[in-house]
């Protein structure tokens, strides 16, 4: 198994987070994992993306020119990472802020509302851990328990009374992502 | 899972090895894509646990003239930075080469010239190998591709340091710094105490005592004859290094076509290349130099003849290839293939310029 996945968005959505939730997932299973961000301005207000890879073996190149999944969270990431899907592939957006939909046939389409699902909640920070649950439930990467045991092990001690709101979140993700 | 084994960044690896290895003193100046090896250590106050030193200077010359002054006192220190300034250490490094002394750099490359692009790159492959500094002097070089050699190299290059009293410098980039991987830290060691660094380092300033002479660290001579007698004590010095510390690694080169050479974040992104390649039934390998300085020749000469032909894959504008060409000596084609700027070439463009560059 070795999935290759790509997570791109605003800078303040939590992009680089969700990567690292997963690649801790990842590293909870004894899989191996890579975590490459942009580190670039793109931080700091434009566009954030994080190239994550989870494999039964070792890892070779952490920069990729094709993904198993595109999780995008506004137009620009659509734009320049929809082509860039394997075919049979997964792309994952919230239509929220994408104007312009995929018009490929040639791959599996998800449209997931997480920043509805966040503001439901009354808890916009829950936005990426809804992403994914999303994602964990097109996409079954890694167990959910590895999430959660994988979050208690990367939160400090003094965040974990929010481990049971990371963990609601991720459930109402399973919910709240359809296909096209 | 081993229990030891974590994730982080290569930046962050790099610091924990640092402490953990027993290093007596960091100085470094923040500069990204660097900045988490000085935040890592101020985060872990090894000064309250192993008594290392962790000091931010006030600039990056400051740093390297520290990281003299306590490795002329025999002590294990080491400093970072990335290009700009690694540049500004020049003349620290030259005069630490001149006073054989042992220390640990690191670089992690972003783009240049100038103050450039936060961007990873490999242009500071001349500078590392070739001089940077003046004078006749080399600086053992060894390239990561990894967190795991990231962590790995800390210990590697002060080892080779102290054995050769000369500074060791760990050449990284923006990737493998800021990516994070798995990575098994090495386990705590005690701080050398003063009596085992006089031990060991019988030449540093560790205080003079009624049975010795006076200990001069310096790169100073004024009398040519001497200062040729020094030229030629470090030459000496450097080929025994070149016989002995080659590293370097081989994959599916044995019935390997065509060759890639490419170190660090390179090696691994020509790796998925070469992977592509075999699938399209194209017998590629790849050497990987793990030390740039020694640069594995060799092994690169003894492939030369086997081979239709080489390319290498770098983040520059071709400068390893002029070693690669130097040790194939015109008997195969060598080409170049590389980006700038900080551009990182994905593995699809290494495999479309191998194709392009030697199979036409």
């Amino acid at each position: 198994m070795k999935k290759e996945i790509i997570i791109a968005g605003f800078g303040g959505q939590g992009v680089l987070s969700l990567g690292k939730t997963l690649a801790y997932s990842g590293l909870m299973e004894d899989k191996e994992v890579t975590w490459m961000p942009a580190y670039g301005p793109e931080q700091r207000g434009g566009t954030a993306n994080v190239t994550v890879i989870i494999s039964d073996e070792k890892i070779s190149s952490p920069i990729l020119s094709s993904y198993d999944v595109a999780i995008v969270l506004n137009q620009p990431s659509l734009d320049k990472f929809e082509k860039r899907i394997k075919p049979g592939g997964i792309l994952i957006y919230d239509d929220y802020g994408i104007k312009n939909k995929s018009k490929r046939t040639d791959i599996h389409i998800f449209e997931i509302s997480a920043m509805d699902a966040a503001t439901e909640m009354n808890n916009a920070k829950a936005f990426n851990m809804i992403v994914l649950g999303g994602l964990l439930k097109v996409c079954p990467v890694v167990k959910l328990e590895s999430v959660m045991k994988g979050l208690k092990k990367t939160l400090p001690e003094r965040h974990h009374h929010l481990l049971p709101m990371n963990e609601q979140a991720i459930k109402k993700g399973l919910e709240v992502i359809h296909p096209l | 899972m081993n229990k030891d084994t974590v994730l982080m960044k290569g930046n962050e690896a790099l610091a924990h090895a640092a402490i953990r290895y027993g290093a007596d003193g960091y100085f470094g100046y923040p500069i990204t894509p660097q900045s988490e090896i000085l935040e890592t250590l101020a985060v872990e106050k090894p000064w309250e646990t192993t008594g290392m030193v962790v000091l931010q200077a006030e600039s990056e010359v400051a740093s390297i003239n520290m990281v003299y002054g306590g490795a002329g006192a025999g002590k294990m220190v080491l400093t970072s930075s990335s290009s700009p300034g690694v540049s500004l250490m020049q003349e620290g490094i030259s005069y630490i080469a001149g006073a054989e002394l042992p220390c640990l750099l690191v670089n992690v490359m972003r783009g240049g010239p100038g103050l450039g692009t936060i961007q990873p790159s490999q242009s500071d492959y001349f500078q590392t190998v070739k001089g940077g500094g003046h004078g006749d002097y080399r600086v053992i070089t060894l390239a990561p591709s990894s967190v795991q050699e990231m962590a790995d190299f800390v210990g590697l290059g002060f080892e080779l340091a102290f054995k050769y009293r000369n500074p060791a410098l760990i050449l990284a980039d923006g990737i493998i710094g800021q990516m994070m991987e798995k990575v098994v830290l090495p386990a705590q060691r005690p701080r050398r105490t003063d009596e085992e660094v006089i031990a060991q380092c019988p030449w540093a300033t560790t205080g003079k005592t009624a049975d010795r002479a006076s200990n001069t660290i310096t790169s100073l001579e004024l009398m040519p004859d001497e200062m040729e007698q020094n030229n030629i004590r470090f030459q000496k010095k450097y080929r025994e290094i070149e016989a002995n510390e080659v590293r370097y690694e081989a994959t599916n080169c044995e019935d390997a076509e065509y060759i890639m050479v490419a170190f660090g974040s390179c090696a691994r992104i020509s790796q998925k290349a070469m992977d592509i390649a075999r699938k399209a039934g194209i017998k590629v390998g790849i050497i990987r130099p793990i030390t740039l300085w020694p640069f594995p020749t060799a092994i690169i000469a003894e492939y030369a003849t086997k081979l239709k032909g080489i390319l290498t894959v770098e983040m520059n504008a071709g400068q390893m290839v002029e070693d690669v060409r130097l040790a194939v000596n015109g008997k195969v084609k060598v080409e170049h293939f590389g980006r700038l700027g900080g551009i990182v070439p994905d593995p699809d463009e290494v495999y479309e310029a191998l194709k392009a560059k030697l199979m036409k």
